[in-house]
């Protein structure tokens, strides 16, 4: 991730504090044992590397001296040693063990909490995100914070530590020598800098070129069998090419550049250790065996009398500092723009965290419903009866009321934004058991109208009422539970055709399951199916045909058994003779019970108690077919495809 | 596979070659500073001569500069033959999708044919330029210095090598079943997140039914699966790390322990100096960091090899339909023959699709075909364009079979408007084009004309010059169709197929754009597929489907007459038209 340039954020000092508070919080204990065992290992890492001077300086060199070397004391430090790094080596476990709990665990709680928290966001949240921005939320952003959480934040803390243990061993081994290398560094941070712009401003053409193909590849191949039918392949490919060639161009400048920065970086750290192997080579030769050389010296001999003389092991020791110096801060500055990508990502997360969640005020709940002694009461078991139970809370009392499907409009209006009213003064009144079906043109409002009284979204002004009840007074569960819904776009689950159905009623049994789909029509073509009810389905039913896939989504509601229905467009790809089965079905199965049905084709709406032509958010005819027929305005000019007589 | 991905390198291949060569030398230099170093401080210090030092501060600085342009030389290459490879194989897999037939394109899915163009060769580009910059540098890293290690002590060179050798088989024994644990995970991982992504397409279905509490549980147990998957893989990560860290840990003290008996010598003889010493404990290090990279390199070839399988695939795809080797360029006329024609998408399908389908169209008819979801309309108008071949039987279009036919001559000839169908970015102009490259512009105007689509073109405020969105999208479906129908027309077509291509259209333009067919292009042979009867009564004569087979062939009225499932279908849909469509 090298050089990619760096989104933009806010208020990143914000965010990683509220990042860091969540970390800490669910795993300070062990977030402070990581940090023990970090200091511990990198303290043992130290010790090992100022083991060098001790056994040049200590004990080799002074042994060189003796006539008959006693080893003891050698091995006496070596066995020490050898128990820093012991400890050095447990602690690293443990740190990484503990490490990997903490992401995974983190990583876990995180996405249970932005799947729990996006299923409780309003409709109005998916309508304003493009599908594709919230699936990368949990591919793309949880990913690069686990990367940020199990490697950035220990390599960071890793770093710092020992970067300030190295610095105070350097200082303590030899100032010059520090100063020294510390300029290298600095040369070296500049390097990067300027190595990083470079390629940032490539690999922003490179992001650009590879979203342009990416969008010309999807087109096309989406389009790929109209491509064969007009034999349009030589220019398809021709269009290919042009954007291929110019990812192609920004893609190698970018990782050029990018590569660059990591020889630049090491050969300076050569330059560094070179420079620090001479200066201290001098320095060390003052200490050494005396002077035997002169003349173009004398810059180091002066250099030598001001800073002071070193040993042999020192240097040994500072050159292997001087690497373990450069390496932590190369590394910081690669896991800073790893972070600065993670948080990004952390943002979005948030972001979704943040939504406002579906409000829910209501109160009145439904409930199973028996008479006893003439008086309506709630039930445990299944009774399909249903009530609404109201609790009053100023006179403390709590009364039912038989769920009728009674469901009026007063005046509603509503915009899926406030700026913009997309039905005006809907005024309308279902009465219980009727079918009631909505006609217009494509955008005149009659799937909005549906996805008002299941209170999908909320209305800017007038009244909806249900069973004389105003639907913000009932909860929205239970709102819901009493009206069942056939969308306009099916889709389906993952898991078996039976797995499918059952969504309707989850405690259904296997003749139910089959009952629902013989009512809906679609127990024929399922024995077809290779495992029958067994069937797997993937990517929204891909193997089954539109005509199908509806067959099976009006099973599953008609598995449901609600007390009224919602059909949008619920029949429009099967062929009206299998829809005829279902519609009597359905026909049977709505029998009492308030149906809503949009739909264009006049075998659906003929037979509605009600019908509602609507134009451009407004009811413009409402009435049985006969009398809409008879009024000779839109209504028969779309049956009958002539222009209206009068108006 | 592997192989086969590397021959895409074309002209990068030396490239390719060049690039290790280069990150060998930039190796070499960083493996020679060692014995630079040991020799000052064994000539320079313990000798106490400046002037080497002096010299070794120029031989130093010149490896220093070596080593930075080999390395500049080999982010140079890697770079550009990293970006060749990806370039080189997204076009060799573009370039083979468009010889793909109808069958190739249903065997892959549109969004598999992106993501393979896209995703996974992004993954192999990134695979390979760190193969480049690792795969003989780590291991030349680690032989040179190994044999430096053996020049300058050979016994002390053998603990590396014993270090080496257990560490390699620890590091590999685990790597092999942690790959297999990750693979499980990842796999299980995919599957999560295509369950949000239905999610999230199915919400309105989710909230309809109360179900999010279900899908919440249903969730956190995936979830929670997958973190028992992951630590379980981790768990043998985790260790790798420490372990190499005691064996560099011991390796150092076992040196310093051997190094220090050598140094000093039995008798007075040393077998080492002590800047040999120091050269040593470097090269520890770079040996056993070598065996890290070496290991990484594994888990990144092996983290690629899914995508490298799903690249071969689409380039291993052999389309089912060749042109003769002397094909036909001329189509006589606008008949169509099916003898005994039997269809099957899957060869090996018990039941076909389409089941002995014997029907003479004579040049200049005009044919509606009705029948029931399922009942294989498009299936049987997607063999006259040779979309797919027969499995049994002949097709003859103006008197010859189809396969003896060049392709591109027989698709201009006979023309089809899919079910799906779908619009390109770019101006009206240029969808029209699609049809015929060299249209003039009232040449398109006429075909609109045709298709009733030229009422709302020219109501745009840029007419034809409008700019048409991906997927056609800021136009409405309606008038998507009617588009889709001008561009068809606009190849001058001998057989136009319009495959339930006006089912968005309202009654009124429907008719009239059948009218205008009759009137305008009346040589033409018309199939009409459509759900209503309003839309085929006026054919010449009907095709009834059923289940794959012919139920009924005739004019509407014998159809009426002799034909049950035409009656009940045309009973369904009594009234004059009956839909209500957008109108417009």
């Amino acid at each position: 991730m090298r050089g990619m340039p760096r989104p933009k954020i806010e208020n990143p000092g914000k965010l990683l504090a509220r990042l860091m508070g969540l970390l800490f919080r669910s795993y300070g204990l062990q977030m402070l044992l990581v940090g023990v065992c970090i200091v511990v290992s990198v303290l043992a890492s130290v010790q090992g590397t100022l083991f060098t001077r001790t056994l040049i300086d200590g004990y080799i060199t002074p042994m060189m001296e003796q006539p008959t070397p006693d080893y003891g004391p050698l091995l006496g430090a070596i066995g020490r040693v050898a128990i820093f790094y012991l400890i050095g080596v447990s602690a690293a476990f443990l740190q990484s063990l503990t490490m990997m709990y903490v992401s995974q665990g983190m990583l876990k709680t995180l996405r249970g909490e932005l799947f729990e928290h996006m299923e409780r966001l309003p409709i109005r949240y998916f309508d304003t995100h493009a599908h594709g921005d919230i699936m990368s939320i949990y591919t793309n952003d949880i990913d690069t914070l686990r990367q940020m959480i199990s490697q950035s934040i220990p390599q960071l803390l890793n770093s710092a530590i020992t970067i300030v243990s190295v610095f105070i061993s350097m200082i303590a081994l030899s100032i010059p020598l520090t100063v020294t290398t510390i300029l290298m560094v600095v040369v070296m941070l500049l390097a990067s800098a300027a190595a990083t712009k470079a390629s940032g401003k490539n690999f922003v053409a490179q992001q650009k070129n590879l979203g342009a193909i990416n969008g010309y590849i999807e087109e096309m191949i989406t389009g790929q069998k109209v491509v064969k039918v007009f034999c349009h392949e030589k220019e398809s490919v021709e269009g290919f090419d042009a954007l291929n060639e110019a990812l192609f161009e920004s893609a190698f400048k970018a990782q050029a550049f990018s590569g660059l920065l990591g020889p630049i970086n090491s050969q300076l750290g050569n330059v560094s250790y070179v420079i620090c192997a001479l200066f201290g080579g001098a320095l060390a030769l003052t200490t050494g065996s005396g002077m035997t050389a002169g003349g173009a010296t004398a810059f180091f001999l002066a250099l030598v009398t001001l800073f002071g003389s070193l040993t042999v092991g020192s240097l040994a020791s500072f050159l292997t500092f001087n690497k373990n110096f450069s390496m932590p801060i190369n590394q910081v500055s690669m896991q800073f723009n790893s972070i600065i990508m993670a948080l990004a990502g952390a943002d979005r997360i948030f972001k979704l965290l943040d939504e406002e969640p579906e409000e829910d005020e209501g109160y009145v709940v439904l409930v199973n419903a028996k008479t006893v002694d003439g008086q309506l009461t709630e039930s445990e078991t299944r009774t399909g009866r249903w009530a609404w139970k109201h609790y009053h809370k100023a006179d403390d009392t709590t009364t039912y009321q038989a769920l009728e499907g009674d469901i009026t409009f007063h005046g509603v209006d509503f915009g899926y934004t406030d700026d913009k009213m997309v039905l005006h003064d809907i005024v309308m009144h279902a009465q219980p058991g009727q079918k009631i079906a909505l006609v217009g043109s494509t955008g005149a409002g009659k799937t909005t109208i549906t996805n008002l009284i299941n209170r999908f979204y909320d209305i800017q002004d007038g009244k909806i009422r249900y069973d004389n009840i105003n639907v913000n007074k009932i909860r929205k569960g239970d709102l819901r539970r009493s009206l069942g819904m056939v969308l306009q776009d099916t889709h389906l689950f993952t898991g078996t055709v039976k797995e499918n159905i059952r969504y309707g009623k989850l405690d259904a049994t296997d003749d139910e399951v089959i009952a629902a789909a013989k009512l809906a029509g679609a127990d024929g073509f399922i024995r077809r199916l290779p495992h029958g009810y067994d069937t797997e389905l993937h990517g929204d039913g891909a193997n089954l045909s539109q005509g199908q896939r509806q067959l099976l989504a009006i099973a599953r509601a008609a598995i449901a058994d609600p007390p009224a229905l919602i059909l949008d467009e619920a029949t429009s790809s099967i062929d009206t003779r299998t829809e005829k089965i279902v519609q009597d079905g359905m026909d049977q199965l709505m029998k009492g019970r308030t149906t809503f049905v949009i739909a264009h084709r006049l075998s659906t709406v003929r037979n509605s108690d009600c019908i509602i032509v609507m134009e451009q958010g407004r009811i413009i005819e409402q009435g049985t077919h006969d009398e809409l027929l008879a009024m000779k305005k839109r209504y028969y000019q779309l049956y009958t495809g002539c222009q209206p007589e009068a108006v | 596979m592997v192989k086969k991905i590397l021959h895409y390198l074309g002209e990068y291949k030396w490239m390719a070659a060049i690039s290790p060569l280069f990150m060998l030398g930039e190796a070499a230099c960083e493996m020679i500073i060692p014995v630079f170093m040991g020799q000052l401080v064994d000539k320079g210090i313990y000798g106490g001569s400046m002037t080497y030092i002096a010299g070794t501060r120029s031989r130093m600085i010149l490896v220093a500069i070596f080593g930075l342009l080999c390395g500049m030389g080999a982010a140079y290459t890697r770079a550009k033959s990293g970006a060749g490879l990806a370039r080189n194989l997204r076009k060799a897999m573009y370039d083979h999708i468009q010889t793909f037939s109808f069958s190739n394109i249903d065997h892959f899915s549109t969004s598999g044919l992106v993501t393979r163009l896209t995703t996974d060769v992004t993954n192999i580009q990134n695979s390979f330029q760190m193969l480049l910059a690792m795969a003989v540098r780590a291991p030349g890293l680690m032989i040179i210095a190994m044999v430096m290690s053996f020049y300058l002590s050979p016994r002390i060179a053998l603990i590396y090598l014993i270090a080496l050798i257990c560490l390699s088989l620890l590091i590999f024994g685990l790597m092999g079943s942690t790959m297999r644990y990750f693979k499980e995970v990842f796999e299980k991982y995919d599957a999560l997140n295509e369950s949000v992504q239905e999610n999230v397409s199915a919400i309105r279905v989710v909230k309809a039914y109360v179900r999010e509490d279900f899908e919440i549980s249903k969730f956190q147990k995936a979830a929670a699966n997958i973190y028992l998957m992951f630590i379980r893989a981790e768990k043998r990560v985790v260790i790798l790390m420490p372990v190499m860290q005691l064996a560099v840990y011991t390796c150092i003290l076992l040196i310093s322990w051997i190094g220090a008996h050598m140094i000093i010598g039995e008798n007075g003889v040393s077998t080492l100096t002590t800047g040999a010493l120091m050269s040593l404990l470097t090269y520890c290090m770079n040996i056993l960091m070598g065996l890290m990279m070496i290991s990484m390199i594994f888990v990144m070839v092996t983290m690629s090899q899914a995508s490298m399988k799903r690249i071969v695939e689409v380039l291993d795809e052999e389309s089912d339909l060749v042109n003769p080797a002397q094909p036909r360029r001329e189509v006589a006329d606008g008949s169509i023959r099916f003898d005994h024609v039997s269809f099957a998408y899957n060869k090996d399908a018990e039941e076909p699709v389409l089941k002995d389908i014997d029907l003479e169209i004579r040049s200049g008819e005009s044919i509606g075909i009705i029948g029931g979801t399922g009942s294989a309309k498009s299936s049987l108008v997607n063999l006259i364009s040779r979309l797919y071949d027969v499995t049994q039987g002949r097709l003859l279009v103006g008197g010859v079979d189809v396969r003896d036919y060049d392709m591109e001559v027989l698709r201009r000839q006979v023309s089809v408007v899919l079910q799906k169908n779908v619009l390109f970015s770019g101006t009206i102009l240029e969808n029209l084009r699609w049809g015929k490259p060299d249209a003039t512009e009232e040449e398109c105007r006429r075909a609109c004309r045709l298709a009733c689509a030229d009422e709302f073109i020219e109501k745009m405020p840029e007419g034809y010059e409008t700019r048409i969105e991906q997927g056609g999208s800021n136009v409405s479906g309606g008038q998507r169709q009617r588009l889709c129908i001008a561009r068809a027309l606009v190849a001058h077509p001998k057989i136009l197929i319009l495959d339930d291509s006006t089912s968005a259209v309202d009654t009124a333009t429907d008719a009239r754009i059948r009218q205008a067919f009759r009137e305008e292009i009346p040589n033409t042979t018309r199939l009409i597929i459509a759900q209503r009867i309003s839309s085929v009564q006026s054919c010449d004569r009907i095709i009834v489907m059923d289940n794959g087979q012919v139920s009924g062939f005739g004019t509407h009225e014998e159809l009426l007459e002799n034909n049950e499932i035409y009656r009940e279908v045309y009973e369904s849909q009594t009234g004059a038209n009956a839909d209500f469509d957008q109108a417009g």
